[in-house]
């Protein structure tokens, strides 16, 4: 906002420069982080209206019924529209980009002491790539087929001759594809940038987590790329990769090449899927591991092995994907190794977790909003991984595959797991991204119902998934007759997500006010250690610091013995 | 622990192999509870005995025992275990172990949008050709059966409707027509993707027939509403009411069944074949 004002043309170019089209890294952070929390609370608002047909079914739904038709009733194609675009919505729109656009664009530079990423341009067409692919998205709802609606995993058959499906394959090669552009300049940037004296045993958690991410990212979405060209050629071009031959549909014989294999697109997805589990969580690891470590006084636990961890699980994430695939008609060598590979994998994210546990021990613990978010994080985070066991041990999937086991599963680990930590890492960095802190009092009026009804909503998944009720069905399970003994549950589920809904209220209020007429935050408010911390709260348009930074310590050198401070920076000797 | 899964909703097993399914759900129960009620117990005793306000300073060194690699020791262990001892044998048993079609009950089941369709080859025990040129959905041959075919004449082919015997194998042999689906029948513990361009064998065991498991349910919210087949694969529009019956039959009751389906059919679809011979 510092232009002479004496030309007006000239300020409106600059502002559009400054605030649009910008190739700062923290203009784009924030821009990342504003459209994914736009899609985040449009991916729950559909979910919103899934709960009330899930509750309440063939009953005219409240306030926005008009837009599914003049009943007002949610159709079963409309259901499962919403069911796909949530899914889509929430991971690809809403998380990914918020995790690492959002956080790994305006924090990774920062956390190394680097002026800006390595390659500024490319991080600006990252994001409108995403944005345009989220316009695409979006707009497949008002097309005249409506959006696509064979679940986020989009499996032919039947995502081949569904409606919608095209539009959804576009998007998401846009995408994909500004998820590739924006993962290699991180992994560049945290190679190539950062300060002296800042080795890698020094870097903070949270960007080694980044790290880990963009290699997932950038050596697993490409099969998905390929493999979306090729589904979208299944749909326009009259190619079969995922078609067999002989397929009867509604009593006609489908007139296709044929030959295809629809286990294919399963692989290649998975390929990515899995991997893309991780991209999930070890931002929110790496977000949570610094918060604790500030908000606990004392250095992370184990360090180094929850960094091998991470790097390890990065690895082997690689190589679990068919455990998404045991009832496809899998012999015992492909299900031996894959579920073998499962158990593999937990035990790193075990360390991982039981490291965070025990850095509590001996803290001394400041419950502010940040810190009940990441602490909150554990638990949850906790019952999210330990409920993948049965689902990743191939005898047990066998009976609660594909049921709402899976939903609650997955949720734990994504909702009251990684949106919590993004949650905490909101609160955490607020002050340093606007040189305003929020206000403790709205964040726990925040956080205190948020973890009430995220429970509320997926505990009791795991019933329903117990007594065998599948997921992606409209009615909720009202046609079958195992489901009988369990229905009760939706509404108590639709009640709770209702009210998580307006738990995020404070939220937005909070970022709201906050901005307008928050407290002051200094340069360090929480007296932290890390690099971030030595820029101006805001950090200053070109450089982010004020001069040159070295580094000289580990990351986390809280409450080093007979240190007057309780804290010292690793920019200071 | 499976009393307690039962309580939260898990329906009674009515299958041989269902029981191994259940106590590799169960040991996998176990693993978790302790885990959780381990962090748990710690995480709470931690925040309570270390908040800022009790104890200002922080211990640089924090904890200094190395008990947690036992701990991941231990896990590691218990997934040993459960991998040796109930995942491999329980799949080995699921893929290799698939009765020939003589030493069991063997029954074709196509899936399509929105039902299954049963194929039972009848009294000579050989399933008939099928070919999807003959599929012709208003004349009711939803699978292309070629009654012409000498081994088509007495196969029974029903939809939505299966039947069978308790106490005997049974292999289904699980195809689709049109898109994936999943059979799923949740108290027999059986589930497996039913893919187009892919015929694949599932089998199991019933050890309750329908009237007793009916018997058993009296009094819950399940009372009067018998077993059925699930799609447990998103498949379209309808996938939510894709819903089959299973009938668990005693042998004689079993029996009884397929004599009289067999009547229905020598009434009509005899007289076509007939027409058919004389006219070529």
């Amino acid at each position: 906002m510092s232009s002479s004002s004496n030309n007006h043309d000239h300020h409106e170019e600059n502002f559009i420069q400054k605030y649009i089209f910008s190739v700062d890294h923290k203009v784009i952070g924030i821009q990342y982080g504003i459209t994914s929390l736009l899609f985040l609370l449009f991916g729950f608002s559909l979910m919103a209206i899934m709960r009330w047909q899930l509750a309440y079914p063939g009953t005219e739904i409240p306030i926005v019924g008009f837009i599914f038709g003049e009943s007002g009733v949610l159709a079963s194609e409309q259901y499962n529209s919403l069911g796909a675009m949530h899914g889509t919505i929430m991971i690809f729109l809403g998380i990914v980009p918020l995790a690492v656009g959002a956080f790994g664009n305006y924090l990774v530079p920062l956390q190394i002491g680097a002026i800006d990423m390595a390659f500024p341009k490319l991080n600006a067409a990252s994001y409108w790539t995403y944005f345009v692919g989220g316009v695409i998205m979006i707009s497949s709802f008002f097309m005249p087929e409506g959006a696509a609606r064979s679940g986020w995993t989009s499996y032919p058959p039947l995502s081949v001759f569904e409606n919608g499906q095209t539009i959804w394959l576009i998007s998401m090669i846009f995408l994909i594809t500004s998820s590739l552009l924006g993962s290699m300049n991180i992994i560049v940037t945290i190679v190539q940038l950062r300060a002296p004296g800042l080795t890698w045993m020094r870097l903070p958690i949270f960007t080694w987590a980044q790290f880990v991410t963009s290699f997932l990212l950038v050596l697993a979405f490409p099969p998905l790329e390929a493999a979306a060209v090729m589904q979208l050629m299944d749909r326009v071009a009259g190619t079969s990769f995922f078609l067999p031959s002989g397929l009867v549909m509604s009593g006609e014989i489908v007139d296709v090449a044929g030959s295809g294999s629809p286990l294919l697109w399963q692989h290649l997805f998975w390929f990515l899927a899995h991997p893309e589990v991780y991209v999930l969580i070890l931002p929110a690891l790496g977000i949570v591991g610094e918060i604790l470590a500030n908000n606990t006084r004392k250095p992370i636990w184990g360090f180094k092995s929850i960094i091998y961890s991470m790097v390890f699980l990065g690895f082997i994430s690689f190589i679990v994907w068919a455990h998404h695939m045991f009832l496809t008609g899998m012999g015992q060598a492909m299900s031996a190794f894959f579920q073998t590979t499962t158990m593999i994998i937990s035990i790193p994210s075990v360390v991982i977790l039981t490291s965070y546990f025990l850095s509590l021990w001996g803290g001394s613990i400041r419950f502010n909003t940040p810190m009940l978010f990441a602490l909150a994080f554990l638990p949850m985070f906790g019952i999210g991984g330990l409920t993948g066991l049965p689902l990743g041990l191939a005898a047990s999937d066998i009976y609660l595959h594909d049921t709402y086991y899976v939903i609650g599963h997955f949720h734990y680990v994504v909702a009251p797991g990684t949106i919590f930590a993004l949650f905490a890492g909101i609160y955490y960095w607020f002050p340093k991204m606007t040189g305003k802190k929020m206000s403790e009092m709205l964040g726990k009026l925040h956080f205190w119902p948020s973890l009430i009804f995220m429970n509320g909503i997926f505990m009791p998944m795991f019933i329903q998934g117990l007594a065998g009720v599948s997921r992606r069905l409209a009615d909720g399970g009202q046609s079958y007759a195992h489901a009988s003994g369990v229905l009760e549950w939706n509404e108590f589920m639709s009640i709770s997500a209702f009210c998580l809904g307006l738990a995020q209220i404070p939220f937005i209020v909070n970022i709201i006010m906050s901005l307008y007429s928050g407290q002051k935050a200094s340069r360090n408010p929480w007296d932290s250690t890390t690099v971030e911390w030595a820029a101006p709260s805001p950090p200053v348009g070109h450089g982010n610091f004020d001069g040159p930074i070295n580094v000289y310590h580990t990351a986390y050198e809280y409450s080093v013995p007979d240190d007057k401070k309780d804290f010292k920076p690793q920019f200071e000797n | 622990m499976l009393e307690f899964l039962h309580s939260l909703g898990l329906p009674q097993n009515l299958s041989l192999q269902g029981e191994y399914i259940d106590n590799a759900n169960v040991l996998m129960h176990w693993l978790m509870l302790y885990l959780f009620i381990g962090w748990g117990a710690f995480f709470i005793v931690s925040l309570y005995k270390f908040r800022a306000s009790k104890n200002k300073k922080a211990d640089y060194y924090g904890v200094k025992s190395h008990l947690s690699s036992v701990l991941e020791g231990a896990v590691a262990i218990v997934e040993i275990i459960a991998l040796f001892g109930f995942s491999y044998p329980i799949w080995a048993y699921r893929v290799n172990e698939v009765p020939d079609s003589r030493d069991a009950v063997n029954i074709r089941v196509i899936a399509q949008q929105f039902a299954w369709n049963i194929h039972y080859p009848g009294a000579d025990g050989v399933f008939g050709r099928t070919d999807i040129n003959l599929v012709d959905e208003s004349e009711q041959n939803f699978i292309g059966i070629d009654r012409s075919d000498e081994f088509a004449k007495d196969d029974i082919i029903l939809q939505n409707q299966m039947h069978i015997p308790v106490n005997k194998k049974i292999r289904v042999d699980l195809s689709s027509k049109d898109v994936i689906h999943n059979f799923k029948l949740p108290e027999l513990r059986v589930s497996q993707d039913a893919i187009p361009g892919m015929t694949i064998p599932v089998h199991f065991t019933a050890t309750t027939t329908s009237k007793d498991f009916l018997e058993s349910v009296k009094g819950t919210p399940r009372e009067g509403k018998g077993l059925e087949i699930a799609c447990a694969q998103l498949c379209g529009i309808t996938h939510y009411r894709m819903r089959g019956y299973l009938t668990v039959d005693t042998e004689e009751e079993y029996n009884e069944w397929l004599a009289s389906e067999a009547e229905y059919l020598d009434f009509g679809d005899g007289d076509d074949d007939d027409w058919g011979d004389d006219d070529w």
